[in-house]
């Protein structure tokens, strides 16, 4: 079925040796890029060819850089994307110019908003052709500037060794980001005398790691003091390592966790220190606490409106804030903060804890137990297929290790809210820009990070056809990935929010034509299952496990199913919808 | 609201300026000016920003330019005993019964006229800028043809 032995993934032996070997030769600009990228520890390439790579494309026959075609410049991005959340390197994509280039924006700027280290390779049309409107031209360093964390337009192939280092160090340290090289069809042909790239100068370019001692000093001393804390994490904690640690601290002094969509897995879920996510779908009791808390402290977050429901004066209006992150431009930008700390939240949390000791905060435990009690997350288990069913199913099923991908809308509040996670790096989400279409291939680059994990997609009806392509792919690749489909029939978070705020005004969220998934997955080659009623959830999960290849299970669900809590955007705590006993 | 003056050292490289004014368009700063020249330091280039905001968001502006790669250093002149200083040039016109009155003029402010037509002058005139907002005011009496103004440039004043 079109797939051969050498599309099996596996993550290809590059030593120093060979990439000495590989660079005493002076060659072309591409294979040079290729070079000093397999030294910066590069291993696979999600990318799509394409006229201005020509040259890039044949010097990839050569190097031992594995490469993964992805069906559309755009999941090239999402899956380097989600292998460098997964594995904790900078992951590398690539497109031609033009078409191929303008489709990798959406990517791009979702690993910009998420804070992912990516390195983007573009085409671009030779440099005499620059800004002629040439065939497949467009200006990608100007359309990328608000969305990458730099950028390179190379004109001199001479600078290549130097600019693919620099693009490497900048994207993957700091607050990581996308950084994106455009090369010149011409610049990849001509030849680099010196391939080997010069010492690291970036005067200009500059991060913290250790926090200042006298802030962490301050820190100690406000929890010491404080009746009613709560500890507020986010990606930052995964991004630098911070989870055990983490949890040491919490542990330590015995305080309450809340975490954002992206923080989870900072605290495996079934901690009982965690008291759920923060935010408008989050839990009750996690709202309710930062709400009341007289000291928050943060940790590499940024204070999104959906956590912060866009009421920043509103927003934990009694409380001390500590804010621990590694970008100074974020703290103070949304809420003022008391006692800043900048620097990498692995570091500061070990000064920290080296520092604390346990506040007397009983009553607050009391309370907080109450409202637990009180709010549990829950839903109504009424004898039809329920997707929170299929989540804690998947959940038990899936074990400590297991890597859930989601795509955008209510069945990723779901599978936030119920998936049980247990670490950082196991809950892939598009989280700051909300792109349907990423969970596909965020799960083949979760898939090609991990091969031997068990990667699980959740994923709804609307977003799976954005990137319903990438069948192809994991059948290609050989990819097992599980995918759970929460098939609804509609765009059940549009059609949710027009049921809540619009009176029922439905426009355009029916998916009248859906197609028969498990055909469509057949026609692929991929092992379709379809689930009706609960009680085939456990027997269709286990199968799909059990077998070797890729498997998508058809999950009917009700389409109205709608997420619950939910704290209205420009809505204060008091006025959460749902989730009450 | 209170204007700021930012100096920006940046690269002096293609697409830096794109960088910075695409920043304060995007995160919505208002850039009241901004002159940009070649340093002592060829390879660097200073931005003079004058830009409108509180505080806070003088604080944004400053981290955000910080992030860019491109730039260097940002020092805030506001605070700072500065020197400050404005080019205009400016095209005025005359008639025989005002020609004395606008050369006198010129004189009290210390400007120079560089070029003359039949019925206008062009006069060159440098300074802060109230002071050119003075001279601007009182040449508009006359009938001005013509204003270019370079927005503000500023240099701390030394310490001793």
């Amino acid at each position: 079925m079109g797939k051969s032995k050498e599309d099996i993934y596996i993550d290809p032996e590059i030593t120093w040796e060979d990439v000495e070997n590989l660079s005493l030769a002076t060659c072309n600009g591409a294979k040079v890029l290729l070079d000093v990228m397999a030294g910066e520890g590069v291993k696979v390439i999600f990318g799509y060819p394409g006229g201005s790579l020509l040259t890039l494309y044949d010097a990839l026959l050569d190097s031992p850089i594995k490469h993964i075609l992805p069906r559309h410049e755009q999941t090239a991005v999402h899956a380097a994307d989600a292998y460098a959340r997964v594995s904790g390197k900078v992951g590398v994509c690539m497109a031609t110019s033009g078409p191929g280039a303008a489709n990798m924006v959406t990517g791009i700027a979702n690993a910009y908003m998420d804070s992912v280290p990516l390195v983007i390779i573009t085409g671009q049309v030779p440099t005499n052709l620059l800004g002629s409107d040439s065939f497949q031209e467009v200006d990608i360093t100007g359309m990328t500037l608000p969305i990458t964390k730099h950028s390179y337009l190379v004109k001199d192939a001479q600078e290549i060794p130097r600019i693919v280092k620099e693009a490497f160090h900048i994207a993957g340290t700091g607050r990581p980001g996308p950084v994106l090289i455009d090369l010149p069809k011409n610049v990849m042909a001509a030849e680099v005398i010196d391939p080997h790239p010069p010492k690291l100068s970036l005067k200009s370019y500059k991060f913290f790691s250790k926090g200042n001692s006298g802030q962490i000093e301050e820190a100690a001393k406000a929890l010491a003091q404080s009746k009613k804390p709560v500890v507020y994490t986010g990606g930052g904690v995964i991004t630098s390592g911070a989870g055990l640690i983490l949890r040491k601290l919490i542990e330590k002094v015995n305080i309450p966790v809340v975490t954002t969509l992206m923080g989870i897995g900072s605290v495996p879920t079934k901690h009982p220190n965690l008291l759920g996510m923060v935010g408008m779908h989050g839990t009750i009791t996690a709202n309710l606490a930062v709400n009341d808390c007289d000291l928050l402290i943060a940790v590499g977050v940024r204070f999104d409106d959906r956590v912060t429901s866009g009421l920043k004066h509103k927003f934990a209006t009694q409380a001390k804030v500590i804010h621990i992150d590694i970008d100074p431009a974020e703290i103070g930008k949304v809420v003022r903060t008391h006692i800043p700390i900048v620097g990498d939240a692995k570091l500061v949390l070990e000064e920290l804890f080296q520092k604390v000791v346990p506040p007397k905060i009983n009553e607050w435990w009391e309370q907080l137990r109450e409202w637990k009690k009180q709010y549990p997350l829950c839903y109504e288990q009424d004898g039809h297929l329920n997707p929170q069913t299929i989540l804690e199913a998947m959940g038990k099923i899936g074990g400590k290790s297991a890597i859930v991908a989601t795509d955008v809308g209510q069945h990723q509040m779901w599978a936030a809210q119920f998936y049980p996670v247990n670490n950082g790096r196991q809950f892939i989400t598009s989280a700051g820009l909300g792109t349907m279409g990423f969970g596909f291939p965020a799960a083949i680059g979760a898939q090609i990070a991990k091969r031997d994990s068990l990667v699980f997609l959740v994923t709804g009806d609307g977003s799976f056809q954005m990137s319903i392509q990438e069948l192809a792919t994991t059948v290609q690749y050989q990819l097992p990935i599980k995918i759970v489909l929460m098939n609804n029939g509609v765009l059940g978070m549009v059609r949710q929010l027009q049921k809540m705020f619009y009176n029922e005004r439905f426009c355009e969220i029916q998916l009248h034509a859906n197609p028969d998934f498990i055909k469509v997955a057949e026609a692929y080659g991929v092992k379709g299952i379809r689930v009706e009623n609960p009680e085939q959830v456990d027997a269709a999960l286990k199968e799909a496990i059990d077998y070797p290849g890729p498997v998508l299970i058809d999950c009917k669900i009700s389409p109205d199913e709608i997420v619950l809590p939910m704290l209205p955007p420009g809505k204060a705590i008091t006025e959460i919808l749902g989730g009450r006993e | 609201m209170m204007l700021h003056t930012l100096a920006v050292l940046v690269e002096n490289n293609p697409g830096v300026l794109a960088r910075v004014s695409g920043l304060f368009a995007r995160r919505a700063y208002n850039i009241y000016s901004l002159t940009v020249c070649q340093t002592e330091n060829p390879s660097l280039s200073l931005m003079t920003i004058v830009v409108e905001g509180d505080i806070q968001v003088i604080e944004q502006v400053t981290k955000q330019l910080h992030k860019l790669v491109v730039v260097h250093k940002v020092t805030n002149l506001t605070k700072e005993a500065v020197v400050d200083r404005e080019l205009a040039l400016i095209r005025v016109k005359v008639r025989t019964e005002t020609r004395l009155e606008i050369l006198q003029a010129v004189d009290i402010f210390r400007g120079r006229v560089v070029d003359m037509g039949k019925s206008n002058l062009t006069i060159e005139l440098t300074g802060d800028e109230d002071k050119i907002n003075a001279f601007v005011r009182t040449m508009r009496t006359y009938g001005i043809q013509e204003l270019v103004r370079t927005g503000k440039i500023a240099i701390a004043r030394s310490d001793n």
